[in-house]
């Protein structure tokens, strides 16, 4: 929100830079534990999109279109297409759509990690959380400042 | 098979990349995959005599619906002419619409018609020959609509539509009957069930719905309007869709259920009735036109006539005879059609009375004209002639008196049209024209020729004709080894009497046709009464009842939607509560609770009334963030802390939201009556209770046993992770999911476009 009376808090201003990149990590920590503990992609979408929603209170709309880089309705298309394609895999190999696949990787320092098609998955749902959110919040905040 | 069928798609879908790669030569690059099925099929012209084949696929197993099909003569015959025209049709349309902008899609819908009709007589299974079904109306529609500029062919094509798909309504509904009287989806095996099918209560049911759905797609009375009408389509589309292939989708289906649904009085009574007088009508409407198509679909309309006929008499003669007809019919009708599109094309004109002499500049198409027009007619020695014999031998042993009078005023009446087709506009003083006339390409003669040569060799080797395929097609529909023997000549006998004297009264009735219009004027009155006055005023009135409850339900304020979807909601409930009133009970449980949770419980109430109450919004929206936080407490505290973190998640972004509209909105005031606020008070306590008494009876009611042990249990075996939540959502459960996430898509687009709009209106 870019009100022109908008009041300048110096606090929020400040908090914010340091919690963004924070709240951002903490969302992608919360998608990728979230098979095990709680989070997962719905919860992580959310957490992202707050985290942009309060970098938008203290900058401007174009401030956080820049930060997200893409059109969030590009993030809702692509999260859907990455959700499908996770369903796909199982397909190849004669399963039913969305049936989930595992493999296990030896990842040098964190051991033997478990990678499979729901964390494609939950990927996907993230993707269309952030999007959904911010493609509603910035158009509610560009029509604001129309 | 399967790639035989679903290629076609494949090429449809390629089809405007290979039209600019081809560029004018695209309709006969194209026209090799229906010859390439069509080679394909003769493959199985060797076997046909040998019974049905099937092939099989898994599509949806677990309901019963499978990819499955069956080559038998008449799934046969029907696929070698959908292939066999399909390849003269495309290289046609390459021509005719040379330069089209549109061409590229008009070969995409052209050639997905052609795939799923073909899908649609290779079929074994029910549901997949309905899906076919519906695409070929799909595609129809595409079609006749294909100048979509014009307001005429936009309204025949949604006619079109309509009638077909309502009828594909019914029919999917006798289909689903029939599957579950027969005990099977399979056809293969339905076949063979019919005694058991026949006798069943629903048979009569059953059949009129399955009845409907083919008399709509074959244009029988009383809804034959649709098809002349659907004229406003490109030439090689009534040629192809409208004549030699979609309007027998109807046939085909009563003659593949035949031994299934046939040889009941109902059968023979229905199909034999609504045949002739479709039959009659047809042909009487044919000679009544002017425009040269629209000659031809009203005589297309008497053919379909005369198959339903043969069909509901069901006899062995009569299927033979049926099966002759279908096949002259679609080679006649397939190169005269295409003849009226040269003339279209070559000469500007669409009416019969603009034309006249034209066999100076263009003596091919002229003769061709004549020969398709002989077989039309009947003559000797055309395959059309062999047809007409068997009709008139099957309606002299089989049919009742009246059908019999039906079926020789129609022979003479279908012997003047012919003459109307393929003389009056190639003899005779000629008319000046639009265009310079002249011999068309080959591409746009190629098909007339060929199909004309071809109606003129079955007709001399029609024995040949008979052992390759039409028995073995007339086998397939009377359920009976038939073995009716074909061929051009019968001997003097009562049939070639009655050809005789059609041909002769028939060419009588040409040269008084002007008396014979005039003096039938009066059927004009009784047409505009007839049944396509009927669909208008359906349509006017769906249209307004449409409107009426559209004003009702969708009134543009939201107190009135909340309050529609509220009373709704507990409408169901309590129908479903009262009527498994005995079965309840309440159990209320209240040993255990601890002192924090009532307090939390009472903080919940108070936010809730003081959001209720409150005169300012940002006290409405603090107060109802306090009632969801306390929520998310009570997740975490009953141990679901995903739940938790969810709700305080969007809680947040809630109120940011709200803040972010929230001084849009005008001033808090009040508007409404102390009636009307006494109503909506009524109305949450009434939901209110609803949802308390729901819950007090679910927690105590279990039907069947939780699903919640099961998925504890295999959270971590089946799932990989442990948390039991993300499990369901992404892994168990993950179609749901995905169709949650496409909501959510598609609730962002819709927000989008409703701010932008209104963003735009301001700035207006």
């Amino acid at each position: 929100m870019s009100m022109p009376n908008r009041p300048d808090s110096l606090i929020l201003r400040v908090t914010g830079h340091f919690l963004l990149p924070l709240l951002i990590m903490f969302s992608l920590f919360l998608l990728l534990r979230g098979h095990n503990e709680p989070g997962g992609g719905f919860i992580g979408g959310l957490v992202a999109a707050a985290a942009i929603a309060l970098h938008l209170f203290f900058t401007s709309v174009q401030s956080a279109r820049r930060l997200i880089w893409v059109d969030p309705r590009d993030l809702i298309g692509w999260g859907l297409c990455i959700a499908i394609a996770s369903g796909l895999f199982g397909m190849f190999g004669g399963l039913p759509f969305l049936s989930a696949l595992w493999i296990e990787l030896s990842v040098p320092i964190f051991g033997m990690l478990k990678v499979g098609t729901p964390l494609l998955f939950d990927i996907g749902v993230y993707l269309v959380v952030i999007g959904t959110v911010l493609n509603i919040l910035l158009a509610l905040a560009e029509a604001e400042d129309a | 098979m399967l790639y035989a069928l679903l290629g076609g798609f494949g090429v449809a879908a390629l089809a405007p990349w290979l039209h600019q790669l081809f560029g004018r030569h695209s309709g006969w690059a194209l026209a090799l995959w229906p010859a390439t099925l069509l080679v394909y099929f003769c493959g199985f012209l060797a076997g046909v005599n040998d019974g049905p084949v099937l092939i099989q696929h898994n599509w949806i197993p677990s309901l019963g619906i499978q990819l499955s099909f069956m080559v038998d003569g008449l799934s046969l015959l029907f696929a070698m002419l959908i292939s066999g025209i399909g390849i003269f049709i495309v290289a046609f349309a390459g021509r005719y619409l040379e330069g089209h902008r549109d061409l590229g899609r008009f070969y995409t819908i052209l050639l997905a018609f052609m795939a799923s009709m073909l899908g649609l007589v290779l079929s074994d299974n029910l549901i997949a020959l309905f899906v076919f079904w519906e695409l070929t109306s799909i595609t129809s529609y595409l079609l006749i609509g294909f100048n979509h500029e014009d307001a005429a062919a936009r309204r025949s094509a949604l006619q079109g539509l309509f009638v077909t798909v309502g009828g594909g309504l019914a029919l999917m509904t006798g289909l689903i009957m029939l599957a579950m009287v027969g005990g099977s989806y399979e056809l293969s095996s339905l076949l063979n069930q019919g005694e058991v099918i026949r006798e069943h209560a629903l048979y009569a049911p059953m059949l009129w719905l399955i009845l409907l759905g083919a008399f709509t797609k074959s244009a029988q009375f009383p809804f034959h309007f649709w098809l002349p009408n659907a004229m406003a389509a490109p030439t090689p589309v009534s040629a192809y869709l409208h004549s030699a292939t979609m309007v027998k989708a109807g046939v085909y289906l009563l003659a593949r259920l035949n031994p299934a649904l046939g040889s009941t009085d109902l059968w023979l009574t229905v199909l034999g009735g609504v045949g002739a007088i479709t039959l009659f009508i047809g042909i009487w409407l044919a000679l009544r036109s002017t425009g040269i198509k629209k000659v031809l679909a009203y005589s297309t309309v008497m053919a379909l006539g005369t198959l339903t006929m043969l069909i509901g008499l069901g006899t062995p003669l009569a299927v033979t005879a049926a099966m002759a007809f279908l096949l002259a019919h679609s080679l006649y009708k397939g190169a005269l059609f295409m003849v009226a599109g040269i003339i279209d094309h070559e000469v500007g004109s669409k009416d019969l009375r603009d034309t006249g002499g034209l066999f100076r500049a263009m003596p091919i198409t002229a003769m061709v004209a004549g020969i398709a027009a002989l077989s039309l007619a009947g003559v000797i020695p055309m395959f059309g002639f062999v047809a007409k014999e068997l009709l008139f031998d099957a309606a002299l042993k089989d049919a009742e008196s009246w059908i019999l009078a039906l079926v020789i005023a129609g022979a003479i009446m279908t012997v003047a049209v012919g003459a109307l087709v393929g003389f009056l506009p190639w003899y005779g003083t000629p008319v000046k024209t639009k265009k310079q006339p002249h011999e068309p390409a080959p591409a746009l003669l190629a098909g007339p020729v060929v199909l004309a040569l071809l109606g003129l060799g079955f007709g001399i080797a029609a024995p040949w004709v008979d052992r390759m395929l039409l028995g073995a097609a007339a086998t397939a529909v009377a359920g009976v080894p038939v073995d009716y023997p074909i061929s051009l000549w019968h001997g003097f006998n009562t049939p070639l009497l009655l050809s005789i004297i059609s041909l002769i009264a028939g060419l009588l009735l040409y040269r008084w046709r002007h008396h014979f219009r005039h003096h039938t004027r009066f059927t004009e009155t009784l047409a505009r009464t007839g049944p396509e006055r009927g669909y208008d005023l359906i349509m006017a009135a769906l249209v307004k009842i449409s409107a009426a409850q559209t004003r009702f339900f969708q009134s543009g304020y939201l107190r009135y939607y909340l309050l529609i979807v509220l009373l709704t909601f507990m409408a169901l409930v309590w129908a479903v509560l009262l009527t498994h009133w005995p079965a309840l009970s309440v159990g209320i449980h209240l040993q255990g609770i601890q002192l924090h949770e009532y307090v939390l419980v009472f903080v919940l109430m108070v936010a809730a009334v003081a959001a209720a109450k409150t005169d300012s919004r940002l006290g409405a929206v603090a107060s109802l963030g306090a009632v969801g936080f306390t929520v998310a407490l009570l997740y975490v505290m009953f141990s679901a802390p995903d739940l938790g973190i969810t709700q305080v998640l969007v809680e947040t972004l809630t109120v940011i939201l709200l803040v972010l509209v929230l001084f849009r909105l005008p001033k808090f005031l009040r508007l409404t009556s102390a009636t009307l606020r006494l109503r909506d008070v009524l109305v949450a306590s009434a939901v209110g209770i609803t949802m308390t008494c729901l819950l007090l009876f679910a927690a105590d009611a279990r039907l069947y046993e939780s699903i919640s042990h099961w998925h504890v249990a295999q959270s971590v075996p089946s799932g990989y992770g442990r948390n039991i939540v993300n499990v369901i959502l992404v892994d168990f459960r993950a179609l749901d999911t995905l169709g949650e996430i496409f909501v959510l898509a598609l609730a962002a687009t819709g927000v989008l476009a409703m701010i932008r709009l209104r963003a735009e209106d301001k700035r207006k």
